[in-house]
């Protein structure tokens, strides 16, 4: 599988995606965002976490603007693979490949720890892997993660298990660390090619290192 | 031409900086004040001296890039200087 992942000036989390993918025997190609093609056979397009244009405006609202975006979109639209993690949850937001938006976390703080998650649904590509009820434990790092949707839209994300990730405490318990609706942490489009979640499997890949939950995650897309 | 853009907040959407401004406010003993919303203020030099052409094209880069509709609204004001 060619993974690309896209760098954009401020991304900080591309080399661990990097890292994370070529672990699980993967090829990855870094592309920079002022490039207008993806390489020739990309399977899945990760946008990777970090602070694109300095979070300017709000966070990743310039970066939808970059040349590579409009590639991306067509990509996505086409049906082809794309996770955004973190900054690139937010920049699928504001290209409005999901739907929603992200806000200030509601206790105004960069939040930045490990985290329970709880598996919603997995009946999709990236978390076929994990069970249905599974918690995983996976890092969080972000100031804008607090994840917003009317009423209308969440009951259309459930009605088409488009809700993936909700976070939940050590046992599973009710816990919202950022104030999202319905505390969600993962979502997915309609058509179940695009993924978006603010926590970072791709740090969850060595148990040396506190959890590798992002290993059965990542793995989801590897046939 | 001098353009004011005012972003906030959608009513119903909370806003945690605004909260967290009230509690401090609160703390200071300023009891008289019942709410506390924080928005951005956007200021454009446009190029241009026909207010109408200034509205349509800056109600279009609300709509692109300076406001998140799904969240939040903009008002658009030209300052009389």
């Amino acid at each position: 599988m060619l993974v690309a992942v896209i760098v954009f000036p401020g991304t900080n989390c591309e080399i661990d995606t990097k890292y994370a993918f070529e672990k699980l025997g993967q090829s990855v190609t870094l592309v920079f965002h002022k490039e207008e093609q993806l390489p020739q056979g990309t399977d899945l397009v990760v946008l990777p976490g970090g602070f694109s244009h300095g979070d300017y405006l709000r966070s990743a609202a310039i970066a939808k603007f970059s040349p590579i975006m409009k590639t991306v979109i067509a990509f996505a639209n086409a049906g082809g693979r794309v996770l955004g993690i973190c900054n690139g949850f937010q920049m699928l937001l504001e290209a409005h490949l999901l739907p929603g938006a992200m806000k200030r976390n509601e206790n105004v703080h960069f939040i930045s720890k490990f985290q329970h998650l709880k598996v919603i649904n997995n009946n999709n590509t990236f978390l076929k892997k994990c069970a249905v009820g599974s918690l995983l434990n996976v890092p969080i790092a972000h100031g804008e993660g607090s994840y917003y949707i009317d009423q209308e839209g969440l009951n259309q994300l459930y009605a088409n298990e488009q809700v993936l990730l909700t976070y939940c405490d050590e046992l599973g318990g009710a816990e919202n660390p950022n104030g999202s609706v319905d505390a969600i942490a993962c979502i997915c489009n309609k058509a179940k090619n695009v993924f978006g979640l603010m926590p970072h499997p791709e740090r969850a890949i060595e148990t040396i290192l506190g959890s590798d939950d992002g290993v059965k995650m990542l793995e989801g897309f590897i046939n | 031409m001098k353009v004011i853009v005012n972003i906030q907040l959608k009513d119903g959407v909370l806003d945690p900086q605004g909260k967290a401004v009230h509690h401090a406010l609160t703390s200071l003993k300023f009891n008289e004040v019942n709410n506390v919303r924080i928005g951005k203020q956007i200021i454009l030099d446009v190029d241009t001296s026909d207010i109408h052409t200034a509205q349509q094209r800056v109600e279009t880069m609300c709509e692109e890039l300076l406001a998140n509709t799904v969240i939040e609204n903009y008002t658009i004001e030209f300052p009389t200087c």
